[in-house]
């Protein structure tokens, strides 16, 4: 008899157990400045594992790699020079904060692997540049696997469910894994693209429920070419609205998302939609709250929202905790670190806040 | 509503659910072969209009079959139905009668005089 093959078998990972380099993305700490200290905060506090934020880092060349203006030898060694540092620490399991930084990191692997001419000459040009040597990581996970595999660790210690307070009923939750995690190489990922279950995981876990709905595998319209020249700017945003249309009958409680390009077009491209065109994709015209993973585990941990960057957003995210009834001070959602006003932005022509 | 210097692009993909294909189904009872059209392109080859115009039977025959039927009457205004598609195309499509239903059922739908 034949027996059915489990094709999501094969997209399966390891994920270390402890001891973490953490590299940090470039542009994450300007949209949400507060993800990857939370990141840092529940690898510490809540999960008191051995995690090393070097200061030292700098970019992978991600996006200029794939926007075509840095070439495949730079990038190669720009990210062997990052491999030293994590060979300088004496750690080995190497934790991007990016999607495209993993992307390209398990691209460089598998390159190294098939073709070992192009190690040689890295290292030798990493020397000369340098003087530094490298070696590679034994593990590579993204972070959102790191939590995906702590995920029942954390639910003990949430003070929140993924649940809305009033009706009791779970939230639902739109994902989105990102194109550079599970679709350049999907035996690297949980799930890959066909079976995306990373943050699928978590949500469940947590308590709600995932939209799985038509276009749910579809690219956020990032693009890296798209978005950078100014006149092709119309596809980019293009292809989130059609993720928008898509997911809106569904009326989704909030947007979780993977990567930091995915979180910050489908957030910001939904004010771009409703200052161009008028259109938005709630009931209440406010737009569909969009959170990165380390964000909705910070929240329903009971860390302060303005504390992880939530006041950052583009949609405002009140509606959402209001929705699971966590507790925030309206009077602090300007009140920086040192405790000084840090500014309100301008309001929205046709965005509601 | 504001300007940043670029349009939001408008998707290409055929909505079924909200196109109109049903007009399709009309032309194939009254010219049954068109269902047998594989979309080669023999017709538009071979075409005395295409030689001298833009016009193009295979384009305007698979934006019908999409229920996307802007311009289609223009474009058919320039075929001579003189029917030298129909002696090369491959399948026996009748391609001189779906050009000349097709002007009617566009006709019929208000889409732009023919």
């Amino acid at each position: 008899m034949e027996v059915k093959k489990h094709y999501w078998n094969q997209y399966q990972k390891e994920i270390a157990d402890d001891d973490y380099f953490y590299e940090r993305s470039c542009i994450r700490q300007t949209f949400f400045p507060g993800s990857e200290t939370t990141f840092l905060r529940i690898m510490k506090e809540e999960l008191g594992k051995n995690i090393m934020d070097d200061p030292n880092l700098h970019t992978c060349t991600g996006i200029g790699y794939h926007s075509d203006v840095v070439a495949f030898d730079t990038t190669q060694t720009v990210c062997a020079r990052i491999f030293s540092l994590m060979t300088d620490s004496g750690l080995k399991n190497y934790v991007p904060s990016c999607v495209t930084s993993f992307g390209l990191f398990t691209e460089l692997i598998e390159t190294w692997k098939h073709f070992p001419e192009e190690l040689e000459k890295t290292r030798e040009n990493l020397r000369k540049a340098t003087g530094r040597e490298f070696e590679l990581p034994t593990n590579i996970a993204h972070p959102s696997d790191v939590i995906f595999k702590f995920r029942k660790e954390l639910k003990e210690k949430m003070k929140y469910q993924l649940v809305n307070k009033h009706t009791g009923k779970p939230l639902k939750v739109v994902e989105h894994i990102g194109c550079h995690y599970g679709k350049v190489f999907s035996q690297h990922s949980i799930g890959g693209a066909e079976f995306p279950h990373v943050l699928a995981g978590m949500i469940e876990e947590w308590g709600g429920e995932v939209v799985d709905y038509p276009e749910r595998r579809h690219c956020c319209g990032f693009g890296f070419r798209q978005y950078l020249v100014m006149a092709n700017r119309g596809y980019s945003v293009a292809n989130t609205k059609k993720k928008f249309e898509s997911m809106k009958p569904y009326k989704p409680d909030f947007i979780v998302a993977n990567c930091p390009g995915c979180t910050m077009f489908m957030d910001k491209w939904q004010y771009t939609i409703a200052e161009m065109e008028g259109i938005t994709y709630d009931e209440f015209g406010k737009g569909i709250p969009v959170l990165s993973y380390e964000e909705m585990a910070g929240m329903l941990l009971g860390y302060n929202p303005w504390d992880i960057g939530m006041q950052t957003h583009q949609v405002q995210v009140e509606s959402l905790l209001d929705k699971i009834g966590v507790e925030y001070d309206p009077k602090d959602k300007y009140i920086g670190k040192s405790g000084n006003y840090i500014g309100e932005p301008e309001k929205p022509e046709n965005l509601k806040v | 509503m504001k300007n940043w210097g670029y349009k939001i692009s408008k998707p290409r993909g055929i909505d079924l659910d909200t196109a109109n294909i049903k007009e399709f189904d009309k032309l194939a009872e009254k010219v049954p072969s068109a269902k047998r059209c594989l979309m080669c392109g023999a017709c538009s080859a071979t075409c005395s209009a295409t030689n001298h115009t833009d016009f193009n039977f295979r384009k305007c025959h698979l934006m019908f079959r999409r229920g996307q039927f802007e311009n289609i009457s223009e474009e058919l205004d320039k075929c001579m139905l003189c029917g030298k598609c129909k002696l090369v195309c491959p399948r026996g499509v009748n391609t001189r009668a779906i050009i000349y239903n097709m002007r009617i059922f566009l006709n019929n739908m208000d889409y732009k005089n023919i």
